[in-house]
Formats: structure tokens, C-alpha cells, sequence
């Protein structure tokens, strides 16, 4: 128990606010793109490359005094589907889920196909989740698949 | 279906397909008629087209409607480097109605988010272009009494044809029997394979034309567009691949009709033009009533 309490805190405890634990090696930042927090004022902490006994290696990031509505927080299974969201409130834990790949998503994939109206005329991206498994994104404008493997981010 | 628009062979309900198809009879009886008179549609072809510019045109016209619009964007702003919403707004201002085609793919559908007039997508790119697949579904009905049980046998380029992949979606919802005939490099996408599975039809996967041809009800031919190739050599392997002769039909079901979304090359000979199954110029002519029963019922005035 006091060893699990150790390691939890070799990224700092926060007081209040939302820890994303469980973001695959590689992918901390670009969840924290994701999330917008590059441009936030309140104290983040991150870990990158910890010892996690579930995957091998995680990430984690915690933010300070920032709760997210689902879906902002859920867009981020696009690059961490193993995620959990952990709420703290006076440094107690008040929820942990995790992350639910949602039905659409915008902005931050570019569109895989360069004849594609979006890429042409500089338009925000727009998809449907139609591959929550293995995940794909059919385009609202040109109706193409753009799978995981073909993810640009904007 | 009044002021909304057609991006996509999924935007409308198999109920509201019915009734085009309906109201497409009535105006193959009677095609001249002045119910369009004081509206404006506006044809928009940002890359060349004959049949189905045509085809739109005489379809208002013979309504009495008026029609104004480019069929090349080189003599519009768009050179200049208008962006396509500034045109959409632009045009949108004088008419009640667009259609449009354009070489980017998903370009209707956002015209169709940002004009303040309905759009009705002639093709964008290698997605979409639903005025052809209602077209087709008007000729499959109008030949064999009905869309449902049919074994529909498409042939040529069934990767790239977008007709084919809107049709294949569409009659995905009539239980119909799917043989795909094609070489090997040219077989129908997962993607649109997807809708045959989900439907629990059935199909076959064949390389020869002639396999297909004694139970076919509807053979449905495509050309081998040179244009879709990055690879010519891959090209010239193939674009003679398939060659419909007349003599070909001899064993084949009375109720057989040749369907094409034309233009043809070699796919089809000349000798089967004389055939009564030759259906591709009364397809085309079909197109006109189709497209006056859309406009009519876009604009509300069927």
C-alpha cells in the first residue's frame, strides 16, 4: 500500500484538478495538445516513459484545477485509448474512468485524402467515429476512411 | 425534401427516393411543362461535363425555368483565386437552386453548409454523384417492374467508378444478387463491399463478362477511366480488358437490359446498339426526367 502511495507521487500530487493516467509511451504530448492545455496558466506536471504494472510503460499528466467535460477529455482516445481519467478534490480521488472513444470529432486529424474539400480550402476537419475497435475516420466532406495509421495531426 | 439539399445518395430516404422516381414517371409523359417559370437555377461546373450538364439544362428548360451558370471555372473568379465559399455566396444570390460540380471531393457538401439556396450535387471528385444513381434505379425500375431480387452484374472498373459504388449502396437496400466483374487490380473496395455484407445479400466475384451474362437481369458497364490511373502502364494492361459484342447476348435472359453511365469507349461494340437489351441511350434520356422531378420537388413546386 505505502509503495503503491510512493510511486503515485513520483509525478507530484496535486490538490485539485485532473489526472490523465495511462497514456500510451510516446503520446503525452500530443494529449496534452489535444486537450489545449499548451496555452493554460495553471500548473501541469508530466511523466513520461514511468513503470506502469498494467502496460509496461504509461505516461501521465496531471493539471491543476481544470475538470473536463466528456467530451473534450474523450478526444483524446484517438491517440490514448487505454487512458483513465482520475478527478482529484482536496487530494482525494472523487472519480476514475476511463476514456470513451466518442462518435465525432473535429479539428485536431487532417483529412488523409489531399483532394479532400478540407485540405483544399483550409476547412476544420469533421468525422465520424465508424471504428471504435480499431479506429477509423470516415470524413463528413469527402466520405473517405482515414485509419490510425494515416492520422496527421493538425 | 422542399429547400434541402443533395450531397449524398444517403441523404434521402428510401420513401423520398420512391416519390422522385414517381414523380420522374409523370414527367417522362408529359416532360414539357411551365411549372419552373420565374425560378432560377444556377449550373455550376467547375470541371467539363456534357451529359449531365445537358441533361439539367433541358430538364429546366423544358419546365420554363431559367438557367444561368459556367461550365468551365477558367472564365470565373475561381481563377482569380476566389475561394469556392465566396462563389457559392456569390452565385447563391442569383438563383433559387444550384447545381453543382466540382473536381475536390466533399466541395458540395460544404456548399451545401454554407449557401443560403438549396445545392444539388452533379459530382465532386471520385465521391459522389447521386443524380446519376437515381437515374439508374429510374431505368432498373422502368425495365424490370421492380429494384428488388435482381441480379445486377456490374462490370469494368469497379474500383474507381463512383456510379458504381453509389448504385451498389443504393440497391444494398433491395435485396438484390451483386456479381462483380472486373480484373483483378479493379475489384469493388471493402468499403462499399461493407454495404453488401451488412445487408446479408449475396455476391460473386467473377474476371469474365461472359460468365455472368446468361442469368443476368441488369448488366450495368463502366468504362476503364483513364484519368483515375497513376500508374499507366497499369492502365494499358487494362483498359481493353472488357469488349460487350452482340454476338455475346445471343444465350441471354429476355428481360436483360444493358445499362451504361456513359461516355462508352471499347467497352461496349457498336453492333450491340441495335440490340433491343441496349439500354444506355434511353438511360440518359431518363436523366432529364429524373432531374425535373428533383429540381420540382427541391424547389416545392411538384
Amino acid at each position: 500500500m505505502e509503495k503503491d502511495k510512493r510511486k503515485e507521487l513520483i509525478v507530484s500530487a496535486i490538490e485539485n484538478g485532473t489526472v490523465i493516467d495511462h497514456i500510451p509511451v510516446g503520446n503525452v504530448l500530443r494529449v496534452l495538445r489535444i486537450l489545449g492545455l499548451e496555452s493554460t496558466l495553471d500548473p501541469i506536471y508530466l511523466g513520461a516513459n514511468l513503470e506502469s504494472k498494467k502496460y509496461g510503460q504509461k505516461g501521465i499528466i496531471k493539471v491543476a484545477n481544470k475538470y473536463f467535460k466528456p467530451e473534450e477529455i474523450n478526444k483524446i482516445t484517438l491517440v490514448a485509448s487505454t487512458a483513465t481519467i482520475i478527478e482529484i478534490k482536496d487530494y482525494n480521488v472523487i472519480s476514475k474512468q476511463n476514456a470513451v472513444v466518442p462518435d465525432r470529432i473535429s479539428k485536431f486529424v487532417k483529412c488523409f485524402n489531399p483532394n479532400c474539400v478540407t485540405n483544399v480550402e483550409g476547412l476544420e476537419s469533421k468525422f465520424d467515429i465508424i471504428d471504435k475497435e480499431d479506429i477509423k475516420l470516415l470524413c463528413h466532406y469527402c466520405e473517405k476512411t482515414t485509419k490510425e495509421a494515416d492520422f496527421v495531426f493538425i | 425534401m422542399k429547400n434541402r439539399s443533395l450531397v449524398s445518395i444517403n441523404d434521402f430516404s428510401i420513401g423520398e427516393y420512391f416519390k422522385i422516381l414517381d414523380l420522374a414517371e409523370k414527367f417522362e409523359e408529359k416532360p414539357n411543362q411551365r411549372i419552373l417559370e420565374g425560378k432560377v437555377v444556377a449550373l455550376c461546373f467547375f470541371e467539363p461535363s456534357t451529359r449531365t450538364r445537358l441533361s439539367f439544362e433541358s430538364a429546366i428548360n423544358r419546365l420554363g425555368g431559367r438557367v444561368i451558370g459556367f461550365s468551365d471555372a477558367g472564365s470565373t473568379s475561381v481563377k482569380k483565386g476566389e475561394s469556392l465559399k465566396d462563389t457559392i455566396m456569390t452565385v447563391a444570390n442569383y438563383s433559387d437552386l444550384i447545381v453543382m460540380r466540382h473536381p475536390v471531393e466533399g466541395s458540395a457538401r460544404y456548399a451545401s453548409e454554407v449557401s443560403p439556396v438549396p445545392i444539388i450535387n452533379a459530382g465532386d471528385g471520385a465521391n459522389q454523384h447521386p443524380t446519376q444513381c437515381l437515374l439508374d434505379l429510374y431505368s432498373i425500375r422502368k425495365t424490370q417492374g421492380k429494384l428488388d431480387k435482381l441480379d445486377v452484374a456490374f462490370v469494368g472498373d469497379l474500383k474507381y467508378g463512383r456510379t458504381v459504388h453509389s448504385l451498389v449502396i443504393a440497391l444494398a437496400q433491395f435485396n438484390c444478387r451483386f456479381h462483380l466483374v472486373s480484373p483483378e487490380e479493379l475489384k469493388l473496395p471493402s468499403s462499399v463491399k461493407r454495404y453488401i455484407k451488412d445487408a446479408n445479400l449475396e455476391y460473386r466475384q467473377y474476371t469474365d463478362v461472359t460468365d455472368v451474362i446468361p442469368f443476368a437481369d441488369i448488366v450495368y458497364m463502366t468504362r476503364i477511366q483513364r484519368e483515375r490511373f497513376a500508374d499507366q502502364l497499369e492502365y494499358e494492361r487494362v483498359k481493353n480488358y472488357y469488349n460487350l459484342k452482340n454476338e455475346m447476348l445471343a444465350n441471354s435472359k429476355a428481360n436483360l437490359r444493358i445499362l451504361h453511365p456513359m461516355p462508352r469507349v471499347k467497352e461496349i461494340s457498336n453492333d450491340v446498339d441495335n440490340n433491343p437489351k441496349a439500354y444506355y441511350f434511353q438511360q440518359a434520356l431518363n436523366g432529364v426526367y429524373v432531374r425535373q422531378a428533383l429540381v420540382t420537388s427541391i424547389l416545392g413546386l411538384e
